[in-house]
């Protein structure tokens, strides 16, 4: 009997999710739900102030520290923290988009690795939805799954599963849903794999190898192609159908180890000999559209908007080119260290250096020019990316999250 | 007659709510069994999946303390399945009310033979309703199986000791410290109490109250390019013979007696055995137990490396220069009474980059709380002065 009653629920989810879809407004994932840091909508202010609260919607304190940035579903903000003397405390925290009020919040403790570089965090990878369940994932390789009121579906400790799974300088590569398939990457010195997760069970559908060696880039799915996902690595770029994990081209050159690749229609742009655009076809090689040397991503991925790509260099410089080919159209040199990937809204980016300030820049009609516009100082030092909803940013710090909106 | 009536039908719904309270005391406890029966890769997920949402639905704050019984022998990732549902409970409960049942739970806490992160989420939840429990139930949880909870009291010494040192009372807190030092078993802790102790002229021996093996024999260096060497089995790992020579990957090597100064018992192989890359080197250490006891070999190293006792394998790790820290690897055995062979295998790879050219480890040996275990011939605490700044007492919290 019980076995009749886990199927029809199983059954009453499955059909639940297929007829849920994420709202426009919602900011689901790493870089939003494009996955290359555009959002749409109402502009947020260009200036803001912690020190006297303009535009400073409400400020929440976080009760443990996190690289990971925040994502926004249903009118809801999830973010997640660690905390501890060995930084195992993992938390899920869920806050009214309106007021900052916490939800609900859910503790795990980790199964797998802690240890890390002294400036992240167990929290370093951001959390992924569907628009009806949230998947957090942490450095530790621990992956829970919560419906949007905080009631687990599933728990899984991937490094308990395959416990050579983890790098003690941090992890921070952030899961994707594509399809039905929540996929994360696992890779370092030890037991390292790409894996294809059932969303609904937790289950896994898929395990391949990956190479023995570090890496903090994030999966992306293809735009142009629903079933298929990126898993970027040091020495290669990947395709992989998401249904089974088998790999449909390889890009077997070197490619950056942080910055994570962005897909737009069925262009691959990768931080790989600067920045190198390809074009996917039947062959198990992808085609090089066009390298630019003078074009190397820092830390933060690489931001698509129409016919213009953005990369912010490890010396803080800001550089806009053309998706076309590459070619430079202006720079601005930003201030400060950027380890998060700013967005652009409209006519505006907003980028958050790691001392907490933030700097607006805004872009020609024509795109043909880019100047500093703004911005704001928040109290707290951030290496997390900002998500953006309804007109209003939302970051954190290892302490607080923000919401800056207009008054 | 009416009397007797109202008895009657007072026994008749007192049996029906004891029975249906049982009923649903046997569903609860079927659910928490589904819940610690999951499994690595998603195996038993859809059963518990179905069982949390019932057990959440269901329960009320007075089964939570059958909730967090659930956790006792329960597998990491049961624990946390149970964890969520203890959370959603209380956190339900707490919205409602604002109240918890704080006896049950405080009855639950008592039993130090409950799972220890059941008790101390049990804590959490009683002091979340209860302001006055920190102060009614930390202080005595000094010796507690819990580190959460023993790290709560240490820093209420801490505290203490360091309010002494300021009223210029040497002597009190010195002995707070010292009370502080043998309870606490975080690293942040310990050393800032040694630092204060140190600052009140009292060193404490480091490397003594850790419990670092310190002596070692020494034998490399061995082949390691392409990290081969870290799967290659190499006279040490076949037999120990200390007296014996072997070709190495630089010639011939043979044992070498070492021992090490560094307070935190760090063996820099580099200095020891010579400047190499791609190389593999062993340490032995004999480590003579007066009982049979479980213990754990709890290493620290940037390099890939293999430990093993009594020719059992208890850890190993093929990281090159991912960080290091003490007590990065745990590994659990058994130390037979009398003499134990300790073996440690130490790889370097070839990087050239400066970050990457240490070929250090450290080794302690201690129970499954972190207190050290020490050999049976080690000699006695020989604590060095040392000046350190006495600042750090005020950040053990």
């Amino acid at each position: 009997m019980i076995h009749r009653m886990i199927a029809f629920a199983t059954l009453l989810i499955v059909c639940g999710i297929a007829v849920s879809s994420l709202q426009a407004e919602d900011w689901p994932q790493f870089r939003g739900a494009q996955s290359n840091s555009v959002a749409r909508g109402k502009q947020p202010p260009s200036e803001w102030s912690d020190a006297d609260g303009k535009n400073i919607a409400w400020k929440v304190k976080l009760p443990g520290k996190g690289p990971s940035s925040p994502i926004v579903v249903g009118g809801k903000v999830i973010v997640t923290a660690s905390s501890g003397i060995n930084q195992d405390r993992l938390h899920v925290l869920c806050f009214d988009v309106a007021d900052g009020r916490q939800l609900w919040e859910r503790q795990f403790w980790a199964t797998g690795r802690t240890l890390s570089h002294p400036s992240s965090a167990n929290a370093a990878p951001t959390p992924a939805s569907d628009g009806q369940l949230i998947f957090a994932f942490y450095s530790s390789n621990d992956l829970a799954c919560l419906d949007l009121d905080g009631n687990l579906k599933w728990f899984r400790g991937l490094a308990h599963d395959y416990p050579a799974a983890g790098n003690d300088v941090g992890m921070s590569s952030s899961p994707v849903v594509v399809g039905d398939v929540l996929v994360a990457q696992v890779e370092c010195q030890g037991d390292s794999f790409g894996t294809g997760i059932d969303k609904i069970t937790g289950e896994p559908r898929w395990k391949v190898a990956r190479p023995r060696e570090a890496s903090w880039a994030s999966p992306v799915g293809m735009s142009g192609n629903a079933g298929i996902v990126l898993l970027q690595s040091p020495k290669r770029l990947s395709a992989h159908r998401t249904s089974d994990g088998q790999q449909v081209w390889d890009y077997e050159v070197a490619c950056d180890a942080i910055s994570s690749p962005t897909s737009i229609g069925n262009t691959v742009y990768v931080a790989s000999k600067g920045l190198t655009a390809l074009k996917p076809g039947d062959k198990p090689e992808p085609d090089t559209l066009w390298n630019a040397q003078n074009l190397q991503p820092g830390a933060a991925s690489t931001i698509i908007d129409g016919e213009r790509l953005y990369i912010v260099n490890r010396a803080g410089v800001l550089n806009c080119a053309t998706t076309a080919d590459g070619k430079p159209i202006w720079r601005v040199r930003l201030e400060g260290e950027f380890w998060g990937t700013p967005v652009i809204v409209g006519d505006k980016m907003y980028a958050f250096n790691k001392a907490g300030k933030g700097l607006v820049v805004a872009i020609a009609a024509d795109g043909s020019k880019g100047e500093l516009a703004g911005g704001g100082q928040l109290d707290g030092e951030i290496q997390s990316s900002p998500a953006v909803a309804d007109g209003a940013i939302y970051i954190r710090s290892d302490a607080h999250l923000w919401k800056i909106a207009a008054e | 007659m009416r009397t007797l009536h109202s008895i009657c039908l007072a026994a008749l719904v007192a049996a029906a709510i004891s029975g249906r309270l049982s009923a649903q005391g046997a569903e609860l406890d079927t659910y928490v069994q589904s819940l610690r029966k999951v499994q690595p890769e998603g195996v038993g997920h859809r059963e518990a999946s179905y069982a949390w949402g019932q057990l959440v639905e269901q329960a009320d704050a007075d089964s939570l303390p059958t909730i967090l019984a659930g956790m006792d022998g329960a597998g990491p990732l049961a624990e946390n399945w149970l964890r969520a549902a203890v959370d959603a409970v209380a956190e339900k409960q707490v919205q409602k009310t604002g109240k918890l049942p704080v006896d049950r739970l405080e009855k639950f806490l008592a039993h130090t033979n409950h799972n220890p992160k059941a008790r101390r989420l049990a804590y959490e939840w009683i002091a979340r309703v209860d302001k006055g429990a920190p102060e009614r139930l930390i202080p005595g949880m000094l010796d507690d199986p819990s580190l959460e909870l023993r790290r709560e009291a240490v820093t209420r010494l801490v505290t203490s000791a360091a309010s002494s040192a300021k009223a210029n009372e040497k002597e009190q807190a010195k002995a707070t410290y010292r009370e502080a030092l043998v309870a606490a078993r975080d690293l942040d802790q310990v050393k800032a109490i040694t630092e204060a102790l140190a600052a009140l002229d009292a060193p404490v021996d480091l490397q003594h109250h850790y419990g670092f093996v310190v002596d070692w024999q020494l034998i490399g260096p061995f082949d390691n390019r392409a990290g081969k060497g870290f799967d290659a089995i190499y006279p040490p790992e076949e037999q120990i013979d200390l007296a014996a020579s072997y070709e190495g990957s630089a010639g011939d090597v043979s044992w070498k007696q070492h021992h090490t100064d560094h307070e935190y018992g760090e063996v820099d192989l580099n200095k020891a055995l010579g400047k190499h890359m791609g190389v593999a080197g062993y340490a032995l250490a004999v480590f003579e137990s007066d009982h049979e006891q479980p213990a754990e070999l709890r290493t620290g190293s940037e390099n890939a490396n293999k430990v093993w006792l009594n020719g059992e394998k208890l850890s190993e790790a093929e990281a090159y220069h991912a960080n290091s820290a003490i007590d990065q690897y745990v590994g659990r055995g058994t130390l037979k009474k009398g003499k134990n062979v300790i073996l440690v295998k130490i790889c370097q790879d070839e990087q050239t980059v400066d970050w990457a050219q240490n070929w250090v480890f450290q080794l302690r040996v201690c129970d499954s709380s972190g207190k050290a275990i020490l050999a049976k011939d080690r000699g006695p605490a020989n604590p060095k002065p040392k000046k350190v700044e006495a600042t750090a007492a005020a950040d053990a919290s």
